[in-house]
C-alpha cells in the first residue's frame, strides 16, 4: 500500500515523492481523513497516550497552584537573574508556533502545494503552543487575576494605562493579536472540511456537533470564491504578522542596554530561529502521526524532504547570527560586550553555549545529505535535538547575559528549582493533550485543499489544452 | 419548491453544464462542489466579491484605533513626565498600530466572508436532498431555482439530464 509508494529511505526516493501517492480520488481522501474523527472507537495508542500527556498537564495544574497559593519566590529566578526558565519557555513555545504559520500563510503566498497536506496540524501546533507560551509571562506576573490592567488597555476605576512605551507591552498586543489571528484563520480553513464531517457522521450528536461548526456551510460558487479570497486575504495578513511577532519578542531583549542582548541582529535571527524550531516539531510530530494514522499517502517523503531542508537553511541563519554574535562581542571594541561573550564561551554556563552550538551549527550539517533527510528514525531524533538546542539557546541568551552584569559584586549564579522544572513539562503535557484531542475530534488534513491536488480537479481551459 | 438539481460526477461535467445553463438563458442558479473551482464563479455570478475593500477599511480603522488609544492614554489621559521627555513618542506606538491593523483586518476578512456568504445559516433548501450531503465528498451539484424566470419543471428537468446529468431532483423549499 502506502509503502510501496515511496521507497524505504533509498536516496533518491524522496526527492522523486509525490506530493499526494498516486491511486487516489476524491473519495479515498475523504475517507482516508475523516475516519480518523468519525472512528467510534478510540485507538488504544490514543488512549495511552492521552492519559500520558494528561498526566503531565495535571502536573502543570499542581505546579501553577502552588505558584498562586505561595507566590513567585518558589521559582528559581532572583536577582541577579529575574528573567529565567518564564521568559525562555515563553521564546520557546512561541518559537515553535512560527513553523505552523510558516507553513499555512508564507508558503500558500508562494504556492507551495506540499504545505496543503501538513497545514492544518501545523497550525494547531501554533495554536497550543501559543497558549502554552501564553502560561509563563502570566503566571511570571505572580497574580494573573491581575494581570488584565497591567497588560490590556482598558478604562479601569484607578485611571491606570499600561506604559506603551515598553516591549512588554507591544508583545502583549503582538501575541494576542497572533492567537487570535491563527485561531481565525484555523477555524476558517477548516469550516469546509467540518461540512463534509457533518455529512458524513452517523450519530446525531457528531451530526449536531460539527453541523453547528461548520454553520451552514454548502460550497457554492459563490462561497467558494468570498472563501478563497478571503483565504488569501489571511494569508497575505498573517505573513507580516508572523514576521512581527518573534521580532516583538526579540525587542524584549533588543530594546533593554544589557550586553548581548542590545543587538540589531535580534529581529532576523529571532524569526530564523523560529522557523527552526517550529519545522523541528512539526516533523516530531509528522514521523509518528503518519505511521500511526497511516497518513503515508499524503505526508509523502518530499514533506518530510522539504521539512528538513527548511531546518537545514534556518538552522544556517541561526548559526550565522552565533558568529555574528561573538564576532560584535569582539569588534564592538566594549569591554562588558567582550566579557560577556568571553563569559558566555568559558564561564559556568559554558557548556550550555557549546552544546547550542554542537546542536544547531555542527548536527544539522548532516541535513545536507540526502540518506540522513530520507532516514526517519534519524530524523525524528535530529529534530527532538534541534528542540533541545533552541531551548538551550535562550538559556544561554537570558542567563549568562543576567548572571554576570556590569558590577562583579553583583554577580550569581542561576539554579532552576523543581517548580520551574514542573511547569515547563507540565506545558508539554497541556501541549500534547490539546494535540491528542486536536487528533481525535478535527480532521487532521485539509480534505478539501488536498483534493484540489488530483488531475481530475482541473478545468480543461477554452482552447482544449489543459493547464 | 425551491429548484430543480442535478448531480454530476466531475469537475469538468459541472462547470460545462454551467456553461450550457448559462449559454440556454437561465440566470438564477448555483453550482455546489466538494472543491473550490475557479471558472465556476466567473461562468455563474461574474461579479468579483468586494471583500477586499472592507478588508482595506478595517485595517485602517485597526491602525487609526491603535495610534488613537496610546496617543490619547499617553499624551492627553495620564502624561508622564519622564526627565523631560516628549509625551507623543509615535515611534514606540507603531508596534501596537500595526499589531491592529492586522488584527482589525483579518477579523474583518473573516466575518466579512462569513456574513456576504450569509453563514451562519442553518437551514437551506438543498440539503433536502438526500444526495446532497455528498457534496461535500465527491459528487458536484447544479441548482436551477424556481425564481428563475425562464425555469418551467419538465423543460429544465430535461435540460439538465441532456448534460450528462447522474440524477436530477426536485428541491423542496
Amino acid at each position: 500500500m502506502a509503502n510501496n509508494v515511496h521507497g524505504h529511505g533509498s536516496s533518491s526516493a524522496s526527492l522523486n515523492a509525490p506530493v499526494l501517492a498516486p491511486g487516489h480520488d476524491f473519495e479515498t481522501i475523504t475517507e482516508a481523513v475523516a475516519q480518523i474523527p468519525l472512528a467510534k472507537r478510540t485507538p488504544i495508542g490514543w488512549v495511552l497516550g492521552f492519559m500520558g500527556a494528561f498526566g503531565l498537564f495535571m502536573m502543570l495544574q499542581a505546579a501553577l497552584g502552588k505558584l498562586v497559593m505561595t507566590g513567585v519566590g518558589i521559582w528559581g529566578n532572583n536577582v541577579p537573574v529575574g528573567w529565567a526558565f518564564d521568559i525562555i519557555n515563553f521564546v520557546w513555545w512561541i518559537g515553535i508556533g512560527h513553523a505552523g504559520t510558516l507553513i499555512s500563510a508564507i508558503l500558500l503566498l508562494f504556492k507551495q502545494q506540499w504545505r496543503m497536506s501538513i497545514s492544518r496540524f501545523a497550525e494547531a501546533m501554533t495554536i497550543f503552543a501559543v497558549a502554552c507560551a501564553a502560561i509563563f509571562p502570566l503566571f511570571h506576573t505572580g497574580r494573573p487575576w491581575l494581570a488584565a490592567y497591567w497588560l490590556f488597555p482598558y478604562p479601569n476605576t484607578m485611571g491606570l494605562w499600561p506604559q506603551f512605551r515598553s516591549p512588554l507591552i507591544w508583545d502583549v498586543f503582538a501575541v494576542t493579536t497572533y492567537a487570535t489571528v491563527s485561531i481565525v484563520f484555523w477555524y476558517v480553513g477548516m469550516v469546509p472540511d467540518l461540512a463534509t464531517m457533518r455529512d458524513r457522521a452517523v450519530s446525531m450528536t457528531k451530526k449536531r456537533v460539527y453541523g453547528v461548526l461548520s454553520l451552514g456551510w454548502r460550497g457554492s460558487a459563490r462561497h467558494w470564491h468570498r472563501y478563497e479570497v478571503a483565504s488569501l486575504i489571511l494569508a497575505g495578513l498573517s505573513t507580516p504578522l508572523v514576521l512581527s511577532v518573534h521580532t516583538v519578542v526579540s525587542f524584549d531583549f533588543a530594546v533593554s542596554v544589557l550586553p548581548g542582548w542590545h543587538a540589531t541582529i535580534f529581529p532576523p535571527y529571532f524569526v530564523a530561529g523560529a522557523i527552526y524550531a517550529g519545522f523541528a516539531m512539526v516533523l516530531t510530530l509528522a514521523i509518528p502521526l503518519r505511521v500511526a494514522y497511516k497518513l503515508e499517502d499524503f505526508i509523502t517523503m518530499r514533506h518530510i524532504d522539504n521539512m528538513a531542508k527548511v531546518m537545514l537553511a534556518t538552522g544556517m541563519m541561526v548559526a550565522y547570527g552565533y558568529a555574528m554574535e561573538a564576532f560584535y562581542g569582539w569588534y564592538s571594541s566594549n569591554p562588558y560586550e567582550q566579557f560577556m561573550i568571553w563569559n558566555r564561551m568559558t564561564g559556568p554556563y559554558a557548556w550550555s553555549y557549546w552544546m547550542l552550538i554542537a546542536i544547531n551549527a555542527g548536527m544539522i550539517q548532516f541535513l545536507w545529505f540526502q540518506k540522513v533527510r530520507a532516514n526517519l528514525k534519524l530524523l525524528f531524533v535530529m529534530s527532538l535535538f534541534v528542540s533541545v538546542g533552541m531551548w538551550l539557546e535562550r538559556f544561554v541568551i537570558l542567563v549568562t547575559t543576567l548572571h554576570r552584569d556590569f558590577v562583579p559584586g553583583s554577580w550569581g549564579m542561576y539554579y532552576p528549582t523543581q517548580w520551574d522544572f514542573m511547569t515547563f513539562v507540565g506545558t508539554i503535557g497541556l501541549f500534547l493533550t490539546l494535540f491528542f484531542l486536536f487528533m481525535r475530534f478535527v480532521p487532521m488534513i485539509s480534505m478539501f485543499e488536498v483534493r484540489t491536488l488530483l488531475p481530475q480537479a482541473k478545468v480543461k481551459s477554452e482552447h482544449g489544452h489543459g493547464h | 419548491m425551491y429548484g430543480v438539481m442535478a448531480e454530476f460526477d466531475s469537475v469538468q461535467a459541472l462547470v460545462d453544464a454551467s456553461k450550457q445553463a448559462v449559454t440556454a438563458g437561465y440566470t438564477v442558479m448555483e453550482a455546489y462542489s466538494p472543491i473550490p473551482i475557479e471558472e465556476l464563479n466567473d461562468i455563474i455570478h461574474k461579479k468579483r466579491t468586494k471583500l477586499s475593500r472592507f478588508v482595506l477599511m478595517g485595517g485602517l480603522s485597526g491602525m487609526a484605533a491603535g495610534f488613537t488609544l496610546q496617543y490619547w492614554a499617553s499624551v492627553i489621559e495620564y502624561p508622564m513626565n519622564i526627565g523631560g521627555r516628549p509625551y507623543a513618542t509615535w515611534p514606540a506606538f507603531v508596534v501596537p498600530s500595526y499589531e491592529l491593523t492586522i488584527l482589525f483586518s483579518a477579523l474583518t476578512a473573516a466575518i466579512g466572508m462569513f456574513a456576504l456568504n450569509g453563514l451562519p445559516q442553518p437551514y437551506h433548501p438543498v440539503f433536502n436532498v438526500e444526495r446532497f450531503s455528498m457534496a461535500s465528498s465527491d459528487k458536484f451539484f447544479l441548482v436551477i431555482e424556481t425564481t428563475d424566470p425562464r425555469f418551467d419543471h419538465g423543460a429544465t428537468t430535461r435540460f439538465l439530464s441532456d448534460q450528462g446529468a447522474k440524477g436530477v431532483y426536485d428541491v423542496a423549499a
